[in-house]
């Protein structure tokens, strides 16, 4: 297994997390390119989120992880261009579709004119086109993990992380789901990271597939 | 190849820093711990060269003793079928009543303790000693049988009821399946539900120095007596050790009994609440509650019709004397400037106690070990305001080297209420904040969401709501605190209820009319606070 620090893209070397004394993810070393997407997969508590969490930023780690070289550990959370999905969606209860879509637009403060376009094409995008002013609440598990994703992409994300984004829904659903979010990722060239334990949704979205169990991280 | 062994410090999403803690912590450690632990050590100095017989002492614990485990028996024996009728049968009504039930435990203990002397005046109630005794228990129980029908009426309202239909089915009769199977379910609710009673009643001081009439004497009255009248300070700061070992033993065997009680419990579903069946079901609703609406309804008329019955007949005429702007005899204020000046109290008391509130919520839900900072800040809980009150006496009144005084500043009494509600609204609080999923504050940092604006943009339209209601809680306390006020207040500046105790005390009929007056104004000034604030909308109107 070789890894090679530098160059475009994503890249973990030696990425651990730990909580306590529980090691979740130990020595994972991971390069993704830009545009590529990358499905991991592996049995639940095998450390997949954890390490999500890690690029994310969201808890700490060790070991070393850069973006174009670029070493992201003093970058906090909301500095990494990182979008997050995750599996129940997690949309802001008390914030409209619309609302919730351009949250990251408005951290960004781009005016409301450019807010609303950038809106507007997203609802078209994955297929919600109207509902802009319904309430998170009033939407399927499927619509919400449609506005979760339009959500993240509102922002342009270096790197996108899907974790287990079609896990809550019924089997039927998730095929033409995934389908359609693998379009929309290819269409926009988004550098994403797919986490899940499903292998068929993996080799349905995915360009490339490694696998991660108690904590190790192994390329296929 | 395995994780290195450092591991660097979780980033912050939020607001969360330890630094939060430090105002709480700060003003908990100069309001409540140094008074609280000057009073113990004073008290332990005094014990021996101290004036007050034993035999008194002993008196007044067992008064103590005595009506608090009646208060707690006659509230349980009114509460359970009062909270069986309201969560376990279905009626017109119901939710309407359940709220209603709540306003008595809103209520000041001195409007409470007004009311039954209004009741009892000039009665056989008023003149002996075990008449006062029974008024006394009596305002116990109008005071907590909203506990009671608040903490076990929802597990009662959520018990299975497929255990039951077994229990019968295997040939139990009704009475005996509930028995054996819905009162061992019940059973670690209605210890909660009994000890919460027992330490109010125990710390219930207003009520006690108003209906007690000098002749009963709790441990509360006992400090107050020693340290207002006899000026013994040393002898009440003995006492206050005993009130203090009395609240802790307390809350030491509840949650004993709790721990131990635990797991016995029956599955919870939805609410089994039932409609009742035919004439004799609702026969059975009226009978169930009847006793606790005559303990609510009767002496809150007497207080209202009290108020309104003058010399010249029906009138308003005490509630023109309150707002004529005159001084009363005695205290140099007049009662529209007491009201005046309680509300202003009622307005820091919020604000502070609810930013103090929220620091500790942040850090307790948020630091791995802010939990010990959320049981520091409920230690207050396991005082009784009247030790809060001679506590911050024997230490606050001191000046300054600068010549500052808080007496002088008039932040003495703030203080203590500050101290008596923070623990209330950081039980509000904490839970609201806890039940906002980390992932969705994750969401937003990734988004772009600095931590400051994680919380303004996230939590804050989330937990607003509770951050009213806990307003309103600390508002409401401070408008009724009695206790702590009484050692604390300066002579010219009285609250509304010093001042009310102040016109009790007086001769005339006058006087006391005034004093109905005045509580029937303090009642609707408390729950005015209490409905405004647990209005959906208050919520949107703080921002």
């Amino acid at each position: 297994m070789t890894t090679h620090d530098g160059g475009a893209g994503l890249t973990l070397h030696g990425v651990g997390v730990r909580y306590g004394d529980v090691v979740a993810v130990a020595g994972a070393n991971l390069t993704v390119d830009v545009g590529e997407i990358v499905a991991v997969t592996g049995p639940s508590g095998g450390g997949k989120s954890s390490l999500l969490s890690a690029i994310a930023g969201i808890v700490a780690y060790t070991g070393r992880i850069a973006w174009n070289d670029e070493d992201l550990a003093s970058v906090p959370v909301h500095r990494r261009g990182v979008g997050l999905v995750f599996q129940d969606g997690q949309l802001f209860p008390h914030r409209s579709v619309a609302r919730n879509i351009e949250f990251g637009l408005e951290m960004a403060k781009v005016p409301a004119a450019r807010r609303r376009e950038v809106v507007t094409e997203l609802l078209d995008l994955v297929g919600l086109a109207g509902l802009g002013d319904r309430a998170p609440t009033d939407l399927s598990g499927g619509q919400r993990q449609r506005v979760a994703l339009a959500r993240s992409l509102a922002v342009a994300p270096r790197v996108l992380l899907l974790d287990e984004p079609l896990s809550s829904l019924d089997a039927s659903l998730r095929d033409r789901l995934g389908a359609e979010m693998r379009d929309i990722l290819k269409a926009r060239g988004t550098t994403t990271i797919l986490v899940t334990h499903d292998e068929a949704e993996a080799e349905l979205i995915a360009t490339r597939v490694v696998r991660i169990d108690a904590g190790t991280l192994q390329q296929l | 190849m395995t994780a290195r062994g450092t591991t660097r410090r979780p980033p912050r999403l939020s607001l969360e820093s330890w630094w939060l803690g430090v105002a709480p912590l700060g003003f908990l450690a100069v309001f409540f711990a140094w008074p609280t632990t000057a009073l113990i050590a004073r008290g332990l100095g005094d014990a021996v060269g101290s004036a007050l017989p034993w035999s008194r002492m002993a008196d007044a614990a067992l008064t103590t003793l005595t009506l608090s485990s009646l208060g707690m028996v006659l509230t349980l024996a009114i509460g359970l079928p009062a909270a069986w009728a309201l969560f376990r049968r279905r009626w017109p009504g119901a939710r309407f009543a359940t709220a209603l039930a709540t306003v008595p435990f809103v209520l000041p203990t001195i409007v409470v303790a007004t009311a039954f002397r209004a009741l009892t005046r000039g009665t056989v109630l008023a003149d002996t000693k075990s008449g006062m005794l029974a008024t006394i228990v009596a305002a116990f129980v109008f005071f907590n049988v909203a506990v009671v029908v608040r903490v076990v009426g929802p597990v009662w309202a959520q018990l299975d009821d497929r255990q039951f239909w077994a229990a019968r089915t295997l040939g139990a009769s009704s009475f005996r399946a509930a028995m054996n199977v819905h009162l061992p379910a019940l059973t670690p609710a209605i210890v909660a539900a009994g000890a919460t009673v027992w330490l109010f009643c125990s710390s219930s001081f207003g009520v006690v120095i108003v209906l007690g009439g000098g002749s009963v004497a709790t441990i509360d009255t006992e400090i107050w007596l020693q340290a207002n009248r006899f000026l013994d300070l040393g002898a009440a700061a003995f006492l206050g050790i005993a009130q203090i070992l009395v609240v802790t033993s307390t809350l030491l065997i509840a949650s004993l009994l709790r721990g131990r009680l635990r797991g016995n419990g029956l599955a919870r579903g939805a609410t089994q609440a039932k409609r009742p069946s035919g004439p004799r079901g609702v026969v059975a609703i009226a009978t169930a509650l009847t006793p606790a609406l005559l303990v609510f309804a009767v002496p809150l008329s007497a207080l209202v019709w009290r108020s309104v019955r003058t010399r010249h007949g029906i009138g308003f005429d005490y509630y023109a004397r309150l707002f004529d702007g005159q001084p009363l005899a005695g205290v140099a204020s007049s009662a529209a400037s007491a009201a005046g000046r309680s509300l202003t109290i009622a307005v820091v008391t919020a604000t502070v106690a609810t930013t103090l509130a929220l620091a500790v919520a942040l850090v307790a839900t948020r630091r791995r070990r802010g939990g010990w900072l959320h049981i520091g800040v409920l230690l207050p809980l396991g005082v009784s305001s009247v030790v809060v009150g001679l506590g911050s006496l024997l230490t606050l009144t001191r000046r300054l080297p600068g010549g500052f005084s808080l007496v002088d500043a008039n932040l003495l009494v703030p203080a203590a209420h500050i101290v008596v509600a923070l623990p209330l609204a950081a039980t509000v609080i904490a839970p609201a904040l806890r039940a906002v999923d980390p992932r969705l504050r994750a969401a937003a940092a990734t988004l772009g969401a600095s931590p400051l604006r994680v919380f303004a943009h996230v939590e804050w339209p989330l937990i607003r709501r509770s951050v009213a209601m806990a307003a309103g809680i600390a508002a409401a306390v401070s408008l009724g605190e009695f206790g702590a006020t009484t050692f604390l207040v300066r002579p010219g500046a009285p609250t509304l209820p010093t001042l009310i105790f102040h016109l009790l005390g007086r001769p005339g009929a006058e006087n006391l009319g005034m004093a109905f007056a005045a509580c029937v104004l303090l009642a609707g000034m408390t729950l005015a606070v209490a409905m405004v604030s647990d209005n959906p909308r208050a919520g949107r109107m703080m921002t």
